[in-house]
This record gives C-alpha cells, sequence and structure tokens, in this order.
C-alpha cells in the first residue's frame, strides 16, 4: 500500500537559495485514545517518523506524536546547493511506510 | 440593518423575526471562503497544501479504473474528466428524467456505477465517493453556479421552505443565522452565508473530506433537530436550495473549511 503524498519543491534554484520544501501525505494519524462505536479502543496507527534526505545526505527530521492531525503536513526550508534529488521517506505503526521524490536543478 | 445592531437588540430580533426572512441580495453573496482567516485562505490556494487534493488523486485513480460486471471505467464512457466534467459540478443537484426528481453528484456518481458499471454503489461518506466527487467538482473550479433549470423549481422551493422552518430543541432555521446574522460570529467563529460552492470540502475540524450532506447534518445536530437520511429527498432539496441561493457563486471545490 502505497499512501497519497503531495510534495512542492521548486523544480529550479540558484546556488546558496533558501527554498521551501512542502510535503503533505494521506494518514489517519489515529490517536489511540478514541473509542469506537462499540465501545472498543482503537489502536494507535500514526506516523512516527519523517526524514529528508538531500542528495543522500539528511537534511531535515521529524519525530510525530499522536496530537499530530490526520494528512499531515509538513514545511521546512533548506539552502539549495547542488542538483540532484531530495527523498522524503515516512515511517509508522503497523509497519507503515512511504517514500517520494522530487528532482532539483541549482544553477 | 440587523446586522450592525448591538447584541440585545440582535437577539431579540432573531427570535422576534418571522419564519419567512430576507434572502441575501445577489450584489452581496459571498464565498465562505472569504469569512476564513488567512491561513487557512492560503491551505486552499495551494494545492500542495490542500488537504482536499489528496482525495482528489484517489478520484483520479478511480474515474480511471475499470471495475464491475462490465469491465468499464468512467473513462470508458465518459473520455477525459478535464474536458468531459467541466461545468458539471456547478449545476447539480440536477433534475433526472426518469426519476423525476433532482439528485446529487453524489448520487449521480452511484446511478452510473450501477447501471453503467454493474458495480456496488459507493457508501456515503466512503473516501471513494468523496474522492471521486472531489475529482469531478475540481473540473468545475471557477465556474459559476447554475441550477436554473426550470423543472428543478418546486424541489427548490420545497427546500427553502425547510430552510426558513424552525427546527429542533433550539428551535431556529438555517434562515436565522445564515440570512440575517451572516457576517456575525457564532461562539468566536464568523457566521459564513452558508454556500455550498466548495464541497466536497476538506473540513479542518472532521480532518477530512466531507459533503454537502455529511455539512447540513452537522448544523442540525447543532439545532438539536433530528438528521435527515444521506440520500434524502430532503438532503437533496436543501442543497439543490443552497445551490440556487449561490446562483453565480464560482465553484472552489475542494475547499478548505475550519
Amino acid at each position: 500500500m502505497t499512501a497519497r503524498t503531495l510534495i512542492n519543491v521548486p523544480a529550479k534554484a540558484r546556488r546558496g537559495e533558501v527554498i521551501e520544501i512542502k510535503t503533505l501525505i494521506a494518514h489517519p494519524m489515529e490517536t489511540g485514545y478514541r473509542v469506537g462505536l462499540g465501545g472498543e479502543l482503537i489502536p494507535r496507527n500514526i506516523i512516527t517518523t519523517f526524514v529528508c534526505n538531500y542528495n543522500g545526505e539528511e537534511i531535515f527530521r521529524a519525530d510525530f506524536a499522536r496530537a499530530i492531525a490526520a494528512n499531515p503536513y509538513l514545511t521546512f526550508f533548506t539552502t539549495a546547493t547542488a542538483s540532484g534529488t531530495i527523498a522524503f521517506q515516512w515511517t509508522g505503526d503497523n509497519g507503515f511506510s512511504a517514500s517520494e521524490e522530487a528532482p532539483i536543478t541549482v544553477e | 440593518m440587523i446586522r450592525h445592531m448591538p447584541v440585545a437588540a440582535l437577539l431579540a430580533a432573531a427570535f422576534a423575526l418571522p419564519a419567512l426572512a430576507a434572502e441575501i441580495a445577489p450584489a452581496e453573496r459571498k464565498s465562505d471562503y472569504e469569512f476564513m482567516g488567512p491561513q487557512t485562505r492560503a491551505m486552499q490556494d495551494d494545492d500542495t497544501a490542500n488537504p482536499g487534493m489528496l482525495g482528489v488523486l484517489d478520484g483520479e485513480a478511480l474515474w480511471n479504473a475499470r471495475v464491475g460486471a462490465t469491465g468499464k471505467s468512467c473513462a470508458d464512457c465518459h473520455g477525459d474528466a478535464r474536458e468531459s466534467m467541466k461545468g458539471v459540478a456547478a449545476r447539480y443537484p440536477a433534475f433526472d428524467p426518469a426519476l423525476g426528481r433532482p439528485i446529487d453528484l453524489e448520487e449521480r456518481i452511484n446511478q452510473s456505477r450501477v447501471e453503467q458499471q454493474k458495480a456496488a454503489p459507493f457508501r456515503f461518506e466512503s473516501n471513494e465517493l468523496l474522492g471521486l466527487t472531489a475529482y469531478i467538482a475540481l473540473q468545475s473550479r471557477g465556474i459559476p453556479i447554475d441550477v436554473s433549470d426550470e423543472r428543478l423549481k418546486p424541489f427548490i422551493e420545497a427546500g427553502r421552505e425547510i430552510f426558513n422552518r424552525r427546527q429542533g430543541q433550539i428551535n431556529l432555521s438555517c434562515a436565522q443565522c445564515h440570512n440575517d446574522n451572516w457576517g456575525q460570529k457564532l461562539a468566536g467563529a464568523p457566521i459564513p452565508q452558508g454556500h455550498p460552492n466548495g464541497y466536497p470540502v476538506y473540513r479542518l475540524e472532521w480532518q477530512s473530506l466531507g459533503s454537502l450532506q455529511r455539512r447540513l447534518r452537522n448544523c442540525l445536530s447543532g439545532l438539536r433537530a433530528e438528521l435527515y437520511p444521506f440520500g434524502s429527498s430532503e438532503n437533496v432539496d436543501l442543497e439543490l436550495y443552497l445551490m440556487s441561493r449561490a446562483q453565480g457563486l464560482k465553484i472552489e471545490a475542494p475547499a478548505v473549511r475550519p
């Protein structure tokens, strides 16, 4: 199963430019505190970690917790250093794993 | 103007007004978008920040998926949705001659699914139905609402009657908030005019996409009134009346709402 994602990385940037990266992923982020219609506890099902690599080097990492809303949206900044690939990896409960890549050209 | 009265006078007016209050003049109509804060607007304005677009991706996949006993996809008959579905959401609920009544976009999708694809209908508020509806509605972005079909008239009137009827333990009508007091605050939140031009919407409170019928049931629940069942004629008439009341406003689906 792959989750739907929406990634926004500028296709082109000047060397040294600070660029904004936006990521959105479809995930229920079930807290583990809610009960179902029958009164049973709905087990926790959240994304626990997000990692962003720029040409193989880790530039951003986030730990997610139960209070983060469904379909988490993350935005962060980095400096455009070289052309290549920006890779995103989400991992979570129940073996959840999703990855995406976006190319960037730095001039 | 009622909207500029002090609170006490306003409350007195709200409870003393006759059931049929003045409707919003076409020139004063504005999308509920106009009542949102800058952050929520920014979310809707950027398709990579709008979580409703995740549902659109689901819908696009479903549009092209071959399903049912006939093994046909939506695209096999309707082609490219970006062309064939343009403007469709702006004129739904639409009159169905065979049924002799209006049906909304969700029911129309399920009708195609059952009759053409010979597949099981989607459940109301399922991710599949919301996604496909969002994908189709997206193709009408920027197109003005037009439900001027003459055959819809009696159903619009039925919806208007429900809109103006006091309901529930709170004993309020839709009109008392959304016609008489739009722009005021209810428990700190702005009261919008209540237009249907962004549905299905990604509602932050729901943390998901939801249909107009869900939103209507949500309001009725706030009035502590009995909820109309999904797919009921009352819900569709209300949807239709809201569309006629928003005639000319542009579709902005999938909208983000607080």
